[in-house]
């Protein structure tokens, strides 16, 4: 971004903090960009002549004296069909060595959807993975963050199902990602042969962190682009948004506004629901579905990122190591898919529903024997086959190197049910029972 | 009018100088470009009004030109409010143009050209007040009243009224006269200020006529009442929005008002997309044509967001002064007490707990005391019945706007995460949960005339079923299934009956979803007998098996159309089953 003939350049820096700085200055539009000695600023605030502004680079090193100058629009992004296979930095610019992209300027963050315009949910993800397909069906146009501990390993799982999903275009805005991470999404994108349908907005642990807060509306502005003029099913992957709502607090913190819940800016909730709420089924076909990690401390919930992510996201997937089987499986009990009853028996088998219901309810009764166990009690004989049963369906279909179809997923499950229990230990409708279990019962 | 310039901006909270008096929540326009934003007074120093928009205020300069309305945020009343959907200050979304809500286009509430057939109920000569109903006309299938307009204070006389005819909401339909003999014209349309109760009524006694649900685990233990007032708090995942729809489905109101207050779109698109295809078994016509729904969703501009709640209201008040029996969901009133904290922390306030406003519990008991049964001038009743939904930050019942809304609130349906696991649905939780309507001598009057004379009488047994229940589970917990005695165990599968099948409900299952009060008697007497039955039992894994048959019949019961063959072949199979063990 080069400054223009006739601009005029301010030099009188008033005040300084770590993400901010402020001057006097005329005509400025609120959400105005600016280069503050080289570095993009946008207005956060106005009073009369004093204009406070956001550097994105952070403002180590700037002078008081350095120049200023305004752009005199709020951030873009040039959006056309050559956004594809490119990877860009937080504002927009090329980071591949290849030319820039042509194409219209759209400004980021735009407005909402009208709700009357929006189409109820209804098509399937399928991913292959049963602990999703199956207990947490993901559908287009809904947005779900993975809950997970930083240890997890959440961008596999996320890059495997981006990959399955038969997206159109998939989009990855990376905050905070550690370069290495970068280089693995790279890299599976790549080896799957599938650049030509990524787009990527990264910004990584050596990039200021206040720069963070305009990857999301790059990555959904891209992403609003292929969904609406070009009706396409545009899958976004954002990572991390612990990191993002952090990058919040930093900026808040510093123009001194009053904290609330465990030192979140208090419009949390807001932010976070402007960027989730851009997830959209289209009457058209063209979808938007976000697909984020809201990374955990401990795996505390009640913190006010995962708290108000809960509240906004349609469910959450949680991921854990089942020390039996010595595998990541995607936790049946703690994840959820609000969307799933909009798919469940209608893109999938009809007895998805029940099978679903009645291998969890064994499950559950497994970890309950499990519990008895370990408190010193006998076991029934039902019990030890529900734990037998229990290690096989984590094995087989919970856990996240599973890759199977969807009427496969339900066949095995019929397996193990007829393995293990009779027809009514399961307790699943007579008419299914009649169809399904092996063997004819 | 006054005018002003725009001198500062922090997101959505604008500073303008004026050139002329403004008042409190008075409404003004930003001048930007050719688009004008609505935005609203909220504090005034001296020449500068601190203004909240309702949009973004993306490109606003200083020096924008600012001109005020002269009145509040204010809601069109007449007929066509049915079966809408608004934004949170009264736009018709569906008049709204292109895919992207745009920035300062505001669209008609009502239909300016549409004929509606005209009856008059009062004649020239007729002494009138704010209120009176003076004529009627039939929307969708309710008869809509045309009032003389709230705004007008004192007694008037009905000078000219026009005769039975096609009308559009604009034709003057009478000319009334004031005590000095002014004339005032009145349509079938008036504006009322969002944020002030609408008062056209007699009195407000203490309400009294239970309010069927359908749902059990409120009617059965924890009724509420035509014109009470309730709430609904619980953590993520608990089925608050399940709940709520359920409510407006199954209630038995005459009209629904949804506040879809800073919540999932894609919730608001199910309303959309069943409502027109479920039917009211009241009405027998489907379910959109008794409802309204105010949609501010998350992603909506925040201050429109505090508005819908209000502008709900309105709407709701607006239908009570007809007669009629509404029922006003909001969800979720969390959502809106974080607007109030988003303006209250830009304007720089001294923050309350969590960096709420000081005056959180004044605005929600004054939002919900807005509520209420109420008798008419002319004798008739009317009530709103106001459940909100509130959405506690970490699932801790222990915040303020759990707190403030428990002081306004009389009936308490807390949702629990504990029963959400364990898939215990509707996971209102029984025990914490409470009606103070039970403790209303009119009430208890009402119930044992319409409902039953043992009715309240059976609710605070099962209460006290449910808690002794707990207790021996607890017990049983501590010291092992054989370390206590069989009768603990007998305890404890007693409140599981009750648990599972009067308070757990199927809401997705087309019989189960919605429950007549005489089916919830019927159930409740004989989960009643059975649990003061005499059974004998050995050991407790007896207990165990035996009880969870009972459950499974009964809940086939729950399934079954009512009295039906099948109904009662489970009702024999349940007889058969209690032989077995029953000590005559």
């Amino acid at each position: 971004m080069e400054t223009q003939a006739f601009q005029k350049i301010y030099t009188r820096i008033l005040q300084i903090t770590k993400a901010t700085i402020s001057l006097e200055a005329k005509g400025v539009g609120y959400d105005e960009l600016a280069l503050v000695g080289g570095r993009l600023a946008q207005v956060v605030k106005i009073i009369g002549d004093l204009v406070t502004l956001q550097v994105f680079g952070g403002t180590e090193g700037i002078s008081t004296s350095a120049e200023v100058v305004f752009l005199g629009k709020a951030p873009g992004l040039k959006v056309s069909d050559d956004l594809a296979g490119r990877f860009f930095n937080a504002y927009g610019e090329p980071i591949d060595g290849g030319p820039a992209v042509e194409g219209s300027e759209v400004e980021i963050g735009g407005p909402s959807v009208n709700p009357v315009q929006r189409k109820k949910p209804s098509n399937m993800i399928f991913t292959g993975i049963a602990g999703i397909d199956m207990n947490n069906s993901l559908v287009t146009g809904q947005k779900i963050p993975f809950f997970a501990d930083p240890d997890q390993p959440y961008n596999q799982v996320m890059a495997i199902v981006a990959l399955r999903a038969k997206a159109d275009k998939i989009i990855l805005g990376g905050m905070g990602l550690t370069n290495d991470d970068y280089l693995f999404y790279r890299n599976i994108f790549d080896n799957a042969g599938a650049l030509d349908r990524i787009i990527s907005f990264v910004n990584t642990t050596e990039d200021p962190p206040v720069e963070r807060l305009l990857i999301p509306d790059m990555a959904l502005t891209a992403a609003e682009y292929f969904a609406v003029e070009k009706n396409e099913t545009v899958l976004v992957l954002l990572t991390d948004m612990t990191l993002y709502a952090d990058a919040l607090s930093i900026v808040s913190n510093r123009m001194d506004q009053i904290p609330s819940k465990d030192s979140m800016p208090g419009s949390l909730y807001s932010d976070l629901a402007k960027i989730y709420e851009k997830a959209v089924q289209f009457p058209s076909g063209g979808s938007i579905t976000i697909i984020a990690v809201t990374t955990l401390s401990g795996g505390d919930i009640t913190h006010a990122i995962p708290d108000n992510t809960g509240y906004i996201t349609e469910g959450q997937l949680f991921l854990r190591r089942d020390t039996d089987i010595a595998k990541v499986i995607v936790d049946p009990f703690r994840s959820l898919s609000r969307l799933k009853q909009n798919v469940i028996g209608k893109d999938t088998r009809h007895d998805h529903a029940q099978v679903m219901n009645a291998a969890i309810k064994l499950y559950a009764e497994a970890a309950n024997a499990k519990t008895k166990l370990e408190n010193g009690f006998d076991l029934s004989e039902f019990d030890v086959r529900a734990l037998d049963f229990a290690r096989e369906y984590s094995n087989d279909l919970l856990a996240i190197d599973v890759n199977i179809g969807a009427v496969e997923m339900l066949d095995n499950t019929w397996k193990l049910f007829a393995k293990y229990f009779s027809p009514a230990e399961v307790g699943i409708k007579k008419e299914f029972v009649d169809k399904f279990w092996p063997n004819g019962k | 009018m006054t005018k002003g310039t725009v001198t500062g901006i922090i997101a959505n909270l604008v500073i303008v100088e004026v050139d002329g008096p403004v008042s409190q929540n008075e409404i003004c326009f930003i001048q930007l470009g050719k688009t004008r934003l609505m935005a609203e007074v909220i504090k005034v120093i001296g020449k500068n009004a601190y203004v909240q928009v309702f949009e973004s205020t993306r490109n606003l300069r200083v020096g924008n030109l600012v001109e005020f309305a002269g009145h509040m945020l204010e809601v069109s009343l007449g007929p066509g409010i049915l079966s809408k959907n608004y934004d949170g200050l009264q736009n018709d979304l569906n008049k709204m143009e292109g895919v992207f809500l745009k920035r300062g286009e505001y669209t008609n509430p009502l239909e300016d050209d549409k004929k509606w057939h005209f009856k008059p109920l009062a004649k020239a000569g007729d002494l009138v007040e704010a209120g009176t109903w003076l004529g009627e006309v039939t929307e969708n299938w309710i008869p809509h009243k045309i009032m003389v307009p709230f705004k007008f204070q004192g007694k008037f006389t009905i000078k000219t009224m026009v005769s039975a005819g096609e009308y559009t909401i604009h034709e003057t339909i009478a000319v009334l006269s004031d005590s000095e003999g002014k004339e005032h014209k009145v349509t079938m349309v008036q504006k009322w200020p969002v944020k002030i109760a609408i008062r056209a009524y007699k009195e407000k006694p203490r309400p009294f006529n239970m309010m069927e649900t359908g749902i059990r685990c409120i009617d059965s233990l924890n009724p509420i009442v035509e014109g009470g007032t309730g709430f609904t708090p619980g953590p993520f995942g608990t089925g608050k929005t399940v709940l709520q729809h359920a409510l407006s489905k199954h209630a038995e109101a005459d009209m629904i008002v949804v506040a879809a207050c800073g919540e999932r779109a894609n919730e608001v698109v199910e309303i959309f997309t069943e409502f027109p295809e479920l039917d009211d078994p009241r009405s027998g016509r489907k379910l959109i044509e008794r409802t309204t729904i105010i949609a501010n969703t998350s992603n909506m501009p925040v201050a429109a967001r505090e508005a819908s709640v209000y502008t709900a209201m309105t709407i709701a008040e607006y239908y009570r002064s007809m007669g009629l029996r509404i029922l006003l969901l909001a969800d979720s009133t969390s959502r809106w007490a974080q607007a109030l904290r988003e303006m209250s922390n830009r304007m720089e306030e001294l923050p309350g707990q969590d960096a709420y406003p000081m005056d959180l519990p004044a605005i929600i008991s004054n939002f919900y005391s807005r509520a209420g049964y109420v008798y008419l001038n002319n004798g008739q009743t009317g009530s709103i019945t106001f459940i909100g939904a509130v959405s506690p930050a970490g699932g801790n019942l222990k915040e303020p706007v759990t707190e403030s809304t428990k002081k306004a609130a009389r009936c308490f349906y807390a949702l629990s995460q504990q029963r959400a696991d364990s898939k215990r649905y509707p996971a209102v939780d029984p025990i914490e949960s409470y009606s103070k309507y039970l403790e209303y001598d009119e009430f208890i009057e009402y119930l044992n005339e319409n409902v039953s004379k043992e009715w309240l009488g059976q609710l605070l047994f099962a209460k006290n079923l449910l808690i002794r229940g707990k207790e021996a589970y607890e017990q049983i917990n501590i010291l092992g299934d054989d370390g206590v005695p069989v009768d603990y165990h007998l305890r404890f599968w007693k409140s599981e009956v009750f648990d599972f099948v009067i308070l757990q409900q199927d809401a997705f299952d087309k019989i189960d979803s919605s429950t007549p009060i005489e089916r919830q008697k019927y159930m409740m007497d004989k989960v009643i007998s059975i649990t003061k039955t005499n059974l004998n039992f050995d050991s407790f894994e007896e207990v165990n098996k035996y009880f969870r048959r009972i459950i499974n019949v009964l809940k086939q019961m729950n399934y079954s159309v009512f009295l039906s063959e099948d109904f009662r072949k489970f009702e024999a199979e349940l007889e058969e089953i209690l032989k077995e063990r029953r000590i005559s």
